[in-house]
């Protein structure tokens, strides 16, 4: 039954890997490919919120700003000082990285809710900076960013943002199942018993958070070069918000919930978007207080609910409730 | 001399609103441990509804003050039942994350519904003068206003019964429900004071500004960095601080400049917490 269930789940993700590498063939319009490769550019921050706020454990109110300068970054070295396209990149990451690094050292070392008001408050601060400093941001003209000659077509950069993600997916997987994930995870449920046990959590809380800056750094970038111009409503705190609630219903310290999550939310949204207008927004609000009242694991956790259930467990699952 | 005197006023009379506001959040977070993330969302509806009564519907400015605060107070009720009393035995990060729902359902509603920002007219559109002084008398209102309030409800939480009930819970909520207090009920009536004192706020200094869906999102923010810095759950810290920031941010923009008037107080937040990450008093934890 565990073996079934491994390779039930394994052909499942092969399955949903197959269909998106097959999309822009089976008559997908131009159009819907530029939301799918928005979608999973998106999808690349939401893993890399999940790092520190699903495994670490720690709600970052501040990716909002980080996917920004990520993309800030990127836009003005290879437009301004007209580095390539890989250099550029990576750079995006490690400034991104660096200040990640450089906001942690004093807002880590506030808990739960605090911590993520301190991320806030350093969102506004950077969207206020990118809103009144013109050189900086390019003012309402914002800033042009070029696109490689590898990239010009639509469905290059579908593959790449596609092959992007899969290596962030690769890599989290990795971390998430080294000692090191382990380590993040017993931060998580009790940073206490954790520091009693030895572990500086402080320390790996700070490289939670600077891997995941770096991340969502890159996940900026790649949507630059999808939209091929920036302007400083990429920092906004709004986009802080839509992350999390892309993990949270997705499912936390999931490694596809967060995919799922993003990419679902993100086409749903855009496919309403005539139907509903201004109220699709609304939508967000609300599915975040049910789903965080009666899914708190969101969808993959609803869903592996449904499994227990089918097969059977369901007193199981309801015992293991009862005692954590 | 005079002008620094002049901002020193505004300052107080900004301050009087954080008051208004970090105090209903601070006995929220005192009382019933929940970081009420969306507290200044209802401060804005707490305007959209004194525009709604004013500007539409023809109501006098004086006569929608209590009404608006009845409304409001009945709102808060809403939502700690609905969204915030499911959530009682989860971890804080929970509620937390319920409240940012709250926060965002309320702010794109708004928004959806009413695009536009709008304005409500002073109820005394004069500007008093003396000695130097030009000052408007909405500024006046708000800064007495808000003093009464405070004052009001130091009374209640001293010399009440169920004042006395609020402070019990605050202290320990086990034994206050062991000695026979009703803490379900406690807990809807600090959301129905807090959210009322909100709605106060709201309706005192919407004839200064303009009502906007957005007008919610910072204020809460600069309430919870004057919650933070005076001291979790403290009503007196939370005064001090809401002047204080008040004042400082005046100043701030008088003098050094006002695109960036927001980034102080959050700048101040991080500094602070930099070097005391448990916030500047030593509150409840």
């Amino acid at each position: 039954m565990e073996k079934l269930e491994k390779y039930g789940k394994r052909a499942f993700f092969a399955l949903l890997l197959a269909l998106a590498i097959a999309l822009p063939w089976i008559g997908l319009k131009l159009y819907q490919l530029r939301v799918l490769t928005l979608a999973l550019a998106w999808a690349i921050a939401a893993v890399s919120l999940n790092l520190i706020l699903g495994y670490t454990g720690q709600a970052s109110l501040a990716h909002g700003a980080f996917l920004g300068i990520g993309a800030y970054t990127f836009g003005i070295f290879t437009e301004r000082v007209g580095l390539n396209f890989w250099p550029s990149l990576l750079i995006a990451g490690l400034v991104t990285a660096f200040l990640g690094l450089l906001v942690g050292l004093p807002s880590l070392r506030t808990k739960g809710p605090y911590f993520a008001i301190v991320t806030l408050c350093f969102n506004v601060i950077v969207f206020k900076v990118f809103e009144n400093w013109t050189w900086l941001s390019g003012g309402i003209q914002g800033q042009k960013v070029p696109c490689p000659s590898f990239l010009t077509q639509r469905w290059a950069r579908y593959y790449f943002v596609l092959g992007a993600l899969l290596l962030v997916l690769v890599v989290v997987r990795f971390i998430v199942k080294s000692l090191l994930g382990i380590t993040f995870m017993s931060i998580r449920s009790n940073e206490n018993l954790a520091e009693a046990t030895g572990i500086n959590s402080f320390r790996y809380k700070l490289l939670s958070f600077t891997v995941s800056c770096f991340i969502v750094g890159l996940a900026g970038a790649l949507l630059a070069v999808e939209n091929q111009h920036l302007d400083f409503t990429v920092t906004n705190y709004a986009y802080s918000f839509n992350l999390l609630v892309y993990v949270l219903i997705g499912g936390a310290a999931t490694l596809s919930g967060p995919v799922l999550g993003a990419v679902g939310l993100y086409y749903f949204l855009d496919y309403v978007e005539k139907s509903l207008g201004e109220y699709r927004f609304v939508l967000f609000g609300f599915i975040l207080i049910v789903a965080i009242i009666y899914f708190p694991r969101g969808m993959v956790g609803g869903l592996s609910r449904l499994w227990d259930w089918a097969k059977g467990r369901h007193a199981s699952y309801r015992a293991r409730e009862v005692t954590p | 001399m005079s002008f620094f005197l002049n901002q020193v006023v505004i300052g107080i009379q900004l301050g009087s609103q954080y008051v208004m506001v970090a105090l209903g959040l601070t006995l929220i977070f005192g009382i019933l441990d929940i970081s009420h993330f969306a507290h200044g969302h209802l401060y804005m509806l707490g305007a959209y509804l004194l525009y709604i009564l004013t500007a539409l519907a023809k109501v006098n400015y004086w006569l929608a003050l209590p009404l608006c605060m009845i409304a409001l107070a009945l709102g808060g009720v809403i939502v700690e039942r609905l969204v915030y009393r499911p959530l009682r035995d989860q971890p804080h990060i929970n509620t937390f994350i319920a409240a940012i729902g709250l926060f965002l359902f309320l702010e794109t509603l708004v928004r959806a519904v009413k695009p536009r920002a709008v304005s409500v007219s002073k109820p005394i559109d004069k500007t008093l003068s003396f000695a130097g002084f030009t000052i408007e008398v909405q500024r006046l209102i708000v800064i007495a206003g808000a003093v009464a309030l405070v004052v009001l409800l130091h009374l209640f939480i001293k010399r009440t019964r169920m004042g006395t009930a609020i402070e019990a819970v605050a202290q320990d909520r086990e034994g206050a429900a062991l000695v026979g207090i009703n803490v379900n009920r406690i807990s809807m009536l600090t959301f129905a004071i807090a959210t009322a004192l909100a709605a106060a706020a709201a309706v005192l200094m919407a004839p200064l500004a303009f009502i906007s869906p957005e007008m919610g999102s910072v204020l809460i923010l600069k309430a919870f960095v004057i919650v933070v810095l005076g001291g979790l759950g403290s009503m007196q810290g939370a005064i001090v601080g809401g002047y204080l920031l008040g004042i400082l941010e005046a100043l701030a923009i008088a003098y050094v400049s006002s695109a960036y008037k927001d980034v102080f107080a959050f700048a101040v937040l991080i500094l602070i917490l930099a070097i005391r990450p448990t916030g500047l008093f030593k509150g409840r934890d």
